[in-house]
């Protein structure tokens, strides 16, 4: 076949995975340093731009820029997709990211990274983009086509964001896969089974329960719910804020206005989750800043106790799901266990209880390993996509939309026109007409959400419907054709009947960019992709140097600079001048270097400008500045949620 | 009603040019998928209109047309055919969903022959309070105003935490009796689903009004027990 292979890729928040199908069976490829995962981490390179783009990393390299540059690393950006200025108010207590100063409410929020602003589908595109690469290192020749997982209760929004990400990265995206769904594939090649199975989702930044039915190899979603904003990330958050808590009363440290030092604690709080769940113990030991230790033990009993608010949120949806399904717990046969959170025994304990597994001498599915099953299953859909494979050729997956369509109707409430758990594709069919005599456009609003009012719903688009020949009220009738996709996402159509005139719609997307944005920042991330290295790299050290010298000579007018002791003065004034000295050199490594010490001397002034900032900001705000801002105090420590750290 | 004149008309395939009738999802000499077919819902399963359906036959012909039809098979087709793809495996959806519940196939049966259906989904139109009162039918007046009174009764304790056993005593006798008058209406629907099937025009005719009624019925009796179910459970 002349389009190549077609990979499948799990784009998750902590960590992505690029697969496909060997034979008949699916294998996870690895990135060069021979791993599986590639944390869905990025990082823009200490060096600053030339006239070129600075470069990007991504993966572990980029998690371990995380304790050393962490405002120029982001991570769990999966969080962040397809989501509004508004809507990402309690997430943006909960990252150590800045929010770029010019944001404005309607757009797609950007995040500072460094002295560049990214969209979070653009910064999802550079994951993607590692793993295409990836790939196409293994097989050595082109990868254009992949299949990508998203969390099944996935709005129409963050559904097509990730479809940009894809984009950007140079990916023909053929389809999106629900996450739970593609973990039920994976464990499905065997087509002779037949029966009912729940899949337990609860991975790092998101949770999500599907029912299907198995039968001859078709995998029929039954419904679907869950809560795109809870996983692991919580779990860690807990944790970390008792340090921090603990840390300030009993060593007088402040560690949250040290994000690299909240870095270091949160790998820290990670690990101890991760070795409760073999071990009764696990054991704080950090060295703060002023020299001191902190240490502390946690024993599993209240790790369990402390993290139960947590799992208690699955259970809401799980019921919700078995209800949806018409089903009792006791009709499920299998439950399969997806995502690293699953590896909690507390979380085992749970799922145990809500589908009385041990009760009926049965166990959860765990034969797959939870953080490769959901990248194997979208293998198995690219495998089947791709349509030449006796191994695959029997199955076919009917999926579900999480969340019921609706329009907004007079008075603010919701008229449903495609129920959740819908088999998709779905349609439906509206008519509308007009109100005034000679009206050429009616105006509709979108929502998506199981709510009675439109404003608790999530809008989704709001569209005119114009070039409506003019004729009396009530008169016109067009029709409006609401087509849910295979990949959940929503597509309109509508047509004028009475004049047989296609109605003309301009669609615009609440949240979300634009054809033409995601075009631009296709070139964007390419065109600077060839550039001379070694040219690039001396412009780009040059200009770092300039950057921070322009800063340091703007110092003295900040009050920061008066809280510098006088031998701070001098170490930076001779740090300065010794830049100064190389700077229109060659010596790429003399520039570096004068560059790194320059900054270090400058660091504490610099914490201390950042200090100011926060308090006093309006714009070019921390993203914990701008959760205070919009109306809630903070209570939730920086942090949070990256790449896992073994 | 528009049925015979629908699947009358002559279409020419895209891709053999063969005249085909319009009732058909795949060209039948050329296997090649077709655009939507413009009959109804049970026509995309080759059937009459029936109230009566073997399930597992339904089920085992979708999933036999979901294999066929579905976009994931027209990945790497011509852009009409993965058009046509999604348009058939949405309609195909709609009316297996619709035909695969007893209740929304009558309703979607009595709207085909052209009876008016009170509320067409759950959901929407739904009265904020669940409350229809000019719905309420006549024997059940006096119930009905009774249970609103003890449904209001026992929110107000609820938002002021009193406990009162007698009243949710009371309600759960008023649930029973209600599913109970739930299932006689199943009872009676699915009596007149055989007499529709098999019926001549008259009969059936005399059967649709007795559905609307049974479906307006029921439809009041769920909202009423979806109703008391939720202040119990609140």
């Amino acid at each position: 076949m002349a389009e190549g292979r077609v990979v499948g890729i799990d784009l998750g928040t902590t960590n992505s995975l690029v697969a496909y199908m060997q034979g008949d069976a699916p294998v996870v490829i690895p990135g060069a340093d021979g791993t599986n995962l590639v944390p869905s981490v990025v990082a823009l390179d200490p060096m600053k731009p030339g006239g070129g783009r600075p470069t990007v990393t991504v993966g572990n390299s980029a998690r371990k820029a995380l304790i050393q540059t962490p405002e120029r690393v982001i991570y769990s950006v999966k969080r962040l997709m397809g989501r509004g200025l508004e809507e990402i108010h309690d997430e943006l207590k909960l990252f150590p990211f800045r929010l770029a100063g010019d944001v404005e409410a309607g757009e797609v929020p950007r995040i500072q990274l460094g002295e560049l602003k990214f969209t979070p589908p653009e910064i999802s595109a550079y994951v993607l983009r590692q793993l295409k690469r990836n790939a196409e290192r293994f097989f050595g020749s082109p990868v254009t086509q992949a299949v990508i997982t998203v969390p099944a209760y996935f709005n129409d929004a963050q559904r097509q964001a990730t479809k940009d990400a894809g984009r950007m990265a140079g990916l023909d995206v053929l389809r999106l896969v629900n996450e739970p769904t593609a973990a039920a594939l994976a464990y499905g090649l065997d087509r002779s089974k037949v029966g009912t199975i729940a899949v337990y989702d609860l991975g790092g930044g998101t949770f999500d329960i599907s029912i299907l039915k198995l039968k001859d190899g078709i995998f029929e979603v039954q419904s679907t719910n869950g809560d795109t904003h809870l996983g692991g990330d919580d779990i860690d958050n807990l944790l970390l804020a008792i340090a921090l808590d603990e840390i300030y009363a009993e060593h007088g440290v402040d560690l949250r206005t040290h994000p690299g030092a909240v870095q270091a604690l949160r790998k820290a709080a990670i690990d101890a989750k991760i070795r409760l769940s073999t071990e009764d113990v696990a054991r704080f030991d950090i060295e703060l800043p002023n020299g001191d230790r902190y240490q502390r033990e946690i024993p599993r009993g209240v790790f369990e106790l402390l993290i139960e608010p947590v799992l208690e949120r699955t259970v809401g949806p799980c019921n919700q799901a078995i209800a949806d399904a018409g089903i009792t717990p006791e009709q499920i046969d299998e439950v399969v266990l997806v995502g690293g959170s699953t590896r909690i025994p507390a979380v085992r304990q749970l799922v145990d209880n809500l589908f009385h597994l041990a009760a009926r001498g049965k166990k959860p599915h765990i034969e797959l390993n939870p953080d490769e099953v959901v990248a194997l299953g979208a293998a198995v859909q690219a495998d089947i996509l791709a349509g030449a494979s006796k191994t695959t050729e029997e199955m076919l997956l009917l999926d579900v939309t999480p969340l019921s369509l609706g329009i907004e109707a007079l008075g603010g409430t919701v008229a449903r026109i495609i129920q959740r758990n819908s088999t998709i594709p779905a349609s439906a069919t509206e008519h509308f007409t007009t109100g005034v005599d000679g009206q050429t456009n009616v105006a509709i609003h979108v929502v998506q959400g199981e709510r009675e009012l439109a404003a608790d719903c999530r809008s989704l688009a709001r569209f005119d419907l114009k070039g409506i020949p003019p004729m009396s009220a009530g008169l016109p009738r067009i029709e409006v054709k609401f087509l849910i996709d295979a990949d959940g996402i929503l597509k309109i159509s509508a047509r004028e009947q009475r004049s047989g005139k296609a109605a003309q719609i301009e669609v615009k997307p609440t949240y979300g960019l634009t054809d033409e944005q995601v075009e631009s920042m296709i070139l964007e991330s390419f065109d600077h992709a060839e550039d001379d290295f070694a040219k690039r790299l001396l412009i780009e050290a040059r200009n770092e140097a300039e950057t921070i010298l322009t800063a340091v000579e703007r110092a003295p007018g900040s009050p920061a600079w008066k809280q510098l002791s006088g031998e701070e003065h001098a170490a930076i004034a001779a740090a300065r001048d010794r830049l100064n000295a190389v700077k229109l050199g060659t010596d790429l490594a003399a520039i570096h270097n004068a560059t790194v010490a320059l900054d270090e001397v400058t660091r504490r002034f610099a914490e201390l400008m950042m200090e100011d900032a926060v308090s006093t900001a309006i714009r070019g705000k921390t993203m914990e500045a701008a959760g205070e801002e919009l109306g809630e105090a903070v209570t939730a420590p920086h942090a949070m949620a990256a790449a896992e750290f073994k | 009603m528009f049925k015979v004149l629908d699947s009358a008309v002559p279409v020419a395939c895209w891709s053999c040019s063969i005249g085909h009738n319009d009732s058909t999802l795949f060209c039948p000499h050329c296997s090649k998928i077709q655009p939507p077919p413009g009959g109804d819902y049970f026509s995309v399963f080759g059937l009459e209109p029936q109230l009566e359906l073997d399930l597992t036959a339904l089920e085992n012909e979708f999933h036999r047309l979901s294999r066929k039809l579905h976009p994931d098979r027209f990945v790497r087709a011509l852009d009409n055919e993965r058009q046509w793809s999604l348009a058939d495996t949405a309609l195909l959806n709609n009316a297996y969903r619709t035909l695969k519940d007893p209740i929304h196939r009558t309703e979607y049966l009595l709207k085909l022959e052209g009876a008016e259906i009170g509320e067409q989904h759950s959901g929407k139109n739904r009265p904020a309070n669940g409350k229809d009162v000019s719905r309420v039918p006549a024997d059940l007046l006096e119930e009905v105003f009774d249970l609103n009174m003890q449904l209001e009764e026992m929110r107000m304790a609820r938002k002021t935490g009193d406990e009162d056993p007698e009243l949710q005593a009371s309600l759960q006798a008023a649930k029973k009796k209600f599913d109970g008058l739930l299932e006689v209406v199943d009872k009676d629907l699915r009596a007149e689903w055989k007499a529709w099937d098999a019926g001549d025009e008259a009969a059936r005719k005399a059967g649709e009004k007795r559905m609307v009624a049974l479906l307006d019925r029921r439809r009041y009796l769920s909202n009423l027990v979806r109703d008391v179910t939720e202040t119990l459970g609140a």
